[in-house]
């Protein structure tokens, strides 16, 4: 049953998004994958209007995602799944386990945890990259436009990092990024 | 009841308006409940943030459960915590109904493919930056190395491995190594 499918996907995503807004990513392209529910192409535009939009990105995506399998109901449900961990861990912290956090074997599996999510985020922005750029169905086809957009976005990304010492803002990339695509596609 | 609804439309306006999500937030949940409200302290922020970086989930509703909480128990926590899920849910869900239909202009769909190639950019942004300031030990950085090839190849191979069973196997690595050392120095101080 979708309801619980859902459910199901997006608490099992909630529950391992250690680590900050970008974790959840990789996870909820996986459990979307696997599910069928969305293919490669929407999850991307959809991550790019979850950064557009207000709000944390993995409530935005489960909010869509829940929506566009299963209307409002879908929605509500994804949305309470990928929060409802979330929410259980804090309230037992403060409430009752003040001190579980300093628990040298809960931090030594913290500690294992924080590498493979950030090994996991770097090689999904990699494939997501490269994937772009090379087509390898038969032989392998090289996008010319998407590699002229992917070279002008990582100056742009990498130089203001040197430049400026701060990140581009993610939603002024996207919209130079859309206007290329609408000069270059 | 003041004081819930309070809690609602704080945290309804803080979901509102910060984009991005993450740790943009900080500082606005830092000026609305710590100086504005003076529903927690500056010091109980910190070790909020900490808590936060250690937990999963996005930080801000670990923020608005923690506040909320504080102020007014259990009742507090989810009036705080759908406050600031709210405004997310009500505009993407707004945009799903109609982002099928949207996607169909000839002009919107060209610069969808221009934003596809950001999204792997700006992923690449933020993971580099996490990875400076990861420590640089060994373990950890085997571990990174290790799940980024598998994860890598999972992809290309589209393997039928998740991500999830990944991060539960390093974690269990992490925690094996741990107590082998852990044993070999209370091994190590029985023989002094």
């Amino acid at each position: 049953m979708i309801y619980w499918e859902l459910f199901l996907g997006f608490f099992e995503v909630g529950c391992f998004s250690f680590g900050g807004a970008y974790s959840s990513i990789p996870l909820i392209r996986d459990v979307v994958l696997a599910y069928g529910w969305l293919n490669d192409d929407m999850i991307t535009y959809m991550i790019a209007v979850s950064e557009s939009t207000p709000g944390p990105i993995m409530v935005n995506l489960a909010t869509y995602v829940g929506s566009n399998q299963a209307g409002l109901i879908g929605a509500a449900i994804a949305t309470f799944a990928v929060v409802l961990p979330a929410f259980i861990i804090i309230l037992l912290i403060t409430a009752l386990l003040k001190t579980a956090l300093e628990n040298k074997y809960i931090q030594s599996v913290l500690n294992g945890l924080i590498p493979c999510i950030i090994g996991i985020i770097l090689a999904t922005a990699c494939y997501m990259i490269i994937n772009n750029v090379v087509t390898i169905t038969t032989g392998i086809t090289f996008n010319i436009q998407a590699i002229i957009i992917s070279a002008i976005l990582i100056s742009i990304s990498f130089g203001s990092r040197t430049l400026r010492k701060k990140s581009i803002s993610p939603i002024f990339l996207i919209i130079i990024s859309a206007f290329l695509g609408i000069m270059v596609f | 009841m003041k004081l819930l609804l309070n809690l609602f439309l704080t945290f309804f306006k803080i979901g509102l308006f910060t984009f991005g999500g993450g740790y943009a937030m900080i500082p606005i949940i830092e000026q609305t409940c710590v100086e504005k409200n003076r529903w927690i302290t500056h010091d109980e922020m910190m070790n909020l943030t900490v808590i936060a970086e250690s937990t999963p989930g996005p930080i801000a509703i670990n923020c608005a459960t923690y506040v909320g909480y504080k102020q007014k128990g259990f009742t507090g926590a989810l009036i705080s915590t759908l406050g600031m899920i709210l405004p997310s849910f009500i505009i993407i869900y707004t945009i799903s109904i109609y982002f099928d239909n949207f996607l169909e202009i000839m002009i919107i769909a060209k610069a969808f493919k221009g934003i596809k190639i950001a999204v792997g950019v700006l992923i690449l942004d933020v993971v580099t930056k996490m990875i400076n300031k990861m420590p640089k030990k060994p373990v950890p950085l085997i571990i990174m190395f290790a799940s980024f090839l598998t994860m890598l190849l999972i992809n290309i191979f589209a393997w039928n491995f998740s991500s999830i069973s990944l991060l539960l196997i390093a974690a269990a690595i992490n925690l094996v190594i741990f107590l082998v050392k852990d044993n070999s120095k209370s091994k190590g101080g029985a023989a002094k």
